[in-house]
């Protein structure tokens, strides 16, 4: 498989070890991993605020890079989301329709695509809170919302179970948004914190030593409030854990 | 397993009494920057903590935008008030969810209540017509108002034409909407309401902050103060039973000596021209049952086909909304009693003009059962009163702006997109994508601040050159004051203000490509 | 033009231009409890009713004169019960403001919810279950449905005026959400299971 690997602007310029994790993981499994020089965003900054037009640019350059690729895979559901599911700026060519199908993000892409089955070179002996973002799991369906009335599902719970040691709390608010919500952890900060401060404080409650989400933008607010008030938590993304990472 | 504590314990691990610990406790000592505790006690002070005020809503100045957030923080910044609001909706989320998980065909319920809604909205005048022949066939007086202000002033001329001067009326979000009581008092009709919590909100001179449980943002110290004032309760009697009896007993005598009553609707049933009415008090059946004249208002919108579809509302709705199989009273008015009146309000204001936005119309599906209200975690930490309207939390977000779409301009931002909402929604309105509908909306009705619109287009034009997007990430610091600016436009500061900013790596991925795996591809 | 014909001219102009069919809806009862009454009287106590056991053998009715032996004022709609205030001369509601006990017999009752339903034919005055203090309901066992969804196929919602389920007795839990009965109804409603005769009136 031919793999175009997009890794998002924030995790780009705030968390490049997520990006390596990535790119490292997925070679792992054999895949020619292609990382193209010129990506930067996927519009979903200006579009979220309802500035679709502002996206355009963006998108078309997005769909520059990534066409001809077999899969685009990204560490953001976010941005995964945005680019199946709105993305809708620019023209849609049979390309952009190509490459907006072919997008995946790294857990379904793993779960579904490459039905990976074990991560033997993989160990994280320690008790961590799984966060699903909002995106993954209402949009993209990584696992069964606690909203609906359907049989329990979870595609990342599922790929960290084969990773040895790892032992799973449970959350009194499994899936309560941590704030985050991208404009509104600025433009509502005071409401964005304050269910930042809750949702750290509901792991470190649950005896959670890591907070391990498929999404850094998460991680990067939660983090955040964390340090503010004083709750010890360290935090990792779902890539470099299933990469081999120590604590 | 090691429990990590936050910094609400003390070393030691016992929690000296909040009052004992207050940051600017006057009565602290402090050496070397520590409180010095040697010999403190640590039981409950003795004298009474003076009950913490009622943070209040929204600031509304005419039309100007509306600032949620600026409430939203006051309330935050009222912690008791917050943390009740926030666990007792959340704890109506998980009755909710419980009731869920007993009826096998839940899914299946919210499916049929979408596609009834759907079906009804899309034939909306031919079960109107129905429901009309129906209603007036069993002798009931069918009344259409355009808007709230002909909303008023039919009810005014239907109780002046009785000489009734005192209305009891039991909730409806509809005569909220149309500012009924505001005009009721404007031309001497006295109105009571019935329902506690509205009753209470009308005492206070607020408005109700939630659909179904109105006062849910007051502590009980806060209606031991509004009753104290209004019907001579023991202002230092906070305990619920005791005022909810004080309540009962103040509002008994009106309700028997009142003119008129006056009820909304929940449902109304074309096939056979009957409305339905849901409570858990009863109030809704005094209204109706006590004087000789009973008014409804009901929207267009709460029209539904035929009797056995409200099977499947009436066990959606209860559930949904405070996780009760069903109301204690669901009340089925389909003519007159023996010497009374009955008459009903049909009511447009705006609502027949949303059905034919794209977009939006199927927001009409709504049965005000508020559950997303206790899904949303926004709402449960703002308070109903942060949105300064009508309807407030997700269904709020979306159906304001059609009432005023330069007011409401802030409110579809006052979300996370997170997605709770239409998942707990029984008529499955998809909440989430509309209020992100709305955000382009406005932004193509140039109902958002300039300064946000400079930052947006700034961010589309560097996220679209690679070149400069790599130069404007390259340094650590630099990214550290660029990046967030993408997606602001308040600065860095904002995000700041109560949370730490990201550690700044050593090198972005680009560079660390570059340097490791090769030049550009 | 009328009210009437711009708000039905405005809907008109507006209708979404989408097929949207009535769904066919299921009865839900493929799985009925194994008994109705036990069904009932466990969602009945749920939602804060009382069920009042008949004594094995004996007057069936004890344990409704035993709840109404100390009341000031009993409102009886049932033949089964005499009161001392009698329905039949109440001139208006507001003459009933005095009750203490009301006994009514139900037209039916819902096992999935526990609750009973009482119409205009029942109650003669509608408002007496309401200003009363406590309600008592006589329930024939043989007239329970297992859903909603069956009580709605029931004849009383197309040949009464007024007609409503009571679950329990009046509550609310609008402060603190701390649950208060008898917010502004009844402050007990309790139902006894008892075989009723076809009264002529109904």
């Amino acid at each position: 498989m031919r793999i175009g690997l997009f890794i998002p602007c924030y995790i780009d310029a705030f968390f490049p070890e997520v990006g390596i994790a990535t790119l490292e993981l997925l070679e792992r499994f054999g895949h020619e991993v292609v990382y193209p020089h010129d990506q930067t965003c996927c519009g979903q900054p200006m579009a979220n605020s309802g500035f679709n037009a502002e996206a355009a640019d963006t998108e078309a350059l997005f769909v520059r890079n990534f066409s001809g690729f077999d899969y685009v895979v990204a560490p953001s559901g976010s941005c995964v989301h945005h680019v199946r599911g709105k993305f809708d700026a620019i023209e849609q060519t049979d390309t952009v329709k190509e490459v907006r199908a072919r997008t995946y993000e790294l857990v379904e892409f793993l779960h579904d695509i490459l039905k990976v089955d074990a991560f033997p070179w993989a160990r994280f002996p320690h008790r961590v809170g799984l966060h699903n973002s909002c995106g993954t799991l209402r949009q993209l369906k990584h696992a069964r919302p606690s909203e609906l009335n359907e049989p329990f599902f979870s595609k990342p719970m599922d790929l960290l179970s084969k990773v040895e040691g790892i032992e799973f709390v449970e959350l009194a608010r499994p899936d309560e948004c941590c704030g985050f919500g991208g404009t509104f952890s600025v433009f509502e900060e005071v409401v964005s914190t304050k269910m930042g401060y809750d949702k750290v404080r509901d792991h470190a409650q649950a005896g959670a030593e890591y907070i391990v989400s498929a999404d850094s933008s998460c991680l990067m607010h939660q983090q955040g409030c964390a340090e503010h008030i004083g709750v010890p938590m360290k935090f990792i993304h779902i890539a470099e854990i299933l990469n081999g990472a120590s604590a | 397993m090691s429990t990590v504590r936050d910094n609400a314990d003390d070393e030691d691990g016992a929690m000296l009494h909040p009052q004992l610990r207050a940051e600017h406790d006057p009565d602290a000592i402090i050496r070397d920057g520590r409180r010095l505790d040697h010999a403190e006690g640590r039981s409950k002070a003795l004298r009474p903590q003076p009950p913490e005020p009622q943070p209040r809503g929204a600031r509304v100045h005419g039309n100007r935008p509306v600032d949620q957030a600026e409430a939203a923080a006051r309330f935050i910044a009222s912690p008791e008030h917050e943390k009740m609001h926030d666990e007792r909706l959340w704890d109506l989320r998980q009755k909710r969810d419980r009731e869920m998980h007993g009826i096998p065909e839940w899914e299946e319920l919210r499916s049929l209540a979408s596609a009834i809604k759907e079906h009804t909205l899309t034939h909306l005048d031919e079960y109107l017509d129905e429901f009309e022949a129906n209603a007036r066939s069993n002798g009931v007086h069918v009344h259409w108002a355009r808007d709230g202000a002909e909303h008023n002033q039919i009810v005014h001329a239907i109780l002046r034409d009785h000489g009734a001067t005192s209305l009891i009326k039991s909730k409806s979000m509809l005569t909220e909407e149309c500012g009924f009581r505001p005009y009721m008092t404007s031309v001497g009709i006295e109105v009571i309401e019935t329902d506690l919590g509205e009753r209470i909100q009308q005492l206070d001179n607020e408005d109700p902050s939630h659909v179904v449980v109105p006062a849910v943002h007051k502590l009980r110290t806060d209606v031991a103060e509004v009753f104290s004032r209004t019907i001579r309760t023991d202002p230092s009697n906070s305990d619920v039973h005791y005022l909810a009896e004080a309540q009962r007993e103040a509002t008994r005598p009106l309700i028997l000596k009142a003119d008129a009553g006056m009820t909304g609707c929940n449902f109304a049933v074309a096939e056979t021209g009957t409305f339905v009415v849901c409570t858990n008090e009863g109030n809704a059946d005094l209204s109706a049952n006590v004087p000789k004249l009973h008014i409804a208002s009901i929207g267009i919108e709460k029209i539904i086909p035929r009797l056995e579809h409200l099977a499947v509302f009436v066990r959606l709705l209860s559930r949904s909304a405070l996780g009760s199989p069903v109301t204690q009273y669901t009340s089925h008015f389909r003519g007159p009693r023996q010497g009374g009146e009955m008459h009903v309000v049909l009511v447009d204001n705006g609502r027949s003009e949303r059905l034919g936005m794209e977009e939006f119309w199927t927001s009409l599906k709504c049965i005000r059962c508020g559950a997303c209200m206790n899904t949303c975690p926004v709402y449960r930490r703002s308070g109903g009163l942060s949105y300064g309207a009508t309807y407030s939390g997700p269904i709020g977000l979306i159906i304001d702006p059609t009432f005023n779409a330069r007011k409401y301009s802030n409110l579809p931002f006052a979300s996370t997109l997170n997605g709770s909402c239409s998942n707990v929604c029984p008529v499955k309105i998809n909440i989430h994508e509309q209020i992100y509908a709305w955000r382009r909306v406005l932004v193509e009705r140039h109902e958002v601040p300039l300064a946000k619109k400079a930052a947006m287009k700034a961010a589309g034009a560097l996220l679209s050159r690679p070149a400069a997007y790599r130069t404007a990430i390259a340094a650590a610091d630099m990214a550290l004051a660029h990046l967030p600016r993408f997606v602001i436009y308040n600065g860095l500061n904002a995000w700041g203000k109560h949370r730490e900013v990201p550690h700044p790596p050593k090198q972005t991925f680009h560079s660390w490509y570059k340097a490791n795996r090769g030049a550009k591809q | 033009m009328s009210s009437r014909d711009d708000i039905l001219a405005s809907i008109r102009a507006n209708l979404p231009r989408v097929d949207r069919p009535l769904p066919y809806v299921p009865a839900f009862d493929d799985e009925p409890p194994a008994s109705l009454l036990d069904a009932f009287k466990a969602s009945l106590h749920r939602m804060g009713g009382m069920f009042l056991d008949p004594p094995a053998a004996g007057d069936i009715l004890a344990p409704v004169r035993e709840k109404i032996a100390g009341a000031k004022i009993v409102c009886s709609m049932v033949p089964e019960i005499r009161g001392n205030r009698d329905i039949a001369g109440i001139g208006a509601p507001r003459d009933l403001a005095d009750v203490d006990f009301a006994i009514v017999r139900a037209s039916f009752a819902v096992a999935e919810t526990g609750s009973v339903l009482l119409s205009d034919a029942d109650l003669r005055v509608n408002a007496v279950a309401y200003l009363a203090q406590h309600l008592i309901v006589l329930l024939d066992p043989a007239d329970i449905v297992v859903n909603l969804h069956h009580a709605y196929r029931r004849p009383e919602f197309r040949d009464r005026r007024y007609a409503c389920f009571h679950t329990g007795p009046s509550a609310t839990a609008d402060i603190e959400g701390v649950l208060i009965h008898g917010a502004q109804g009844v402050r007990s409603l309790s139902v006894l299971p008892m075989a009723g005769r076809r009264s002529a009136e109904k």
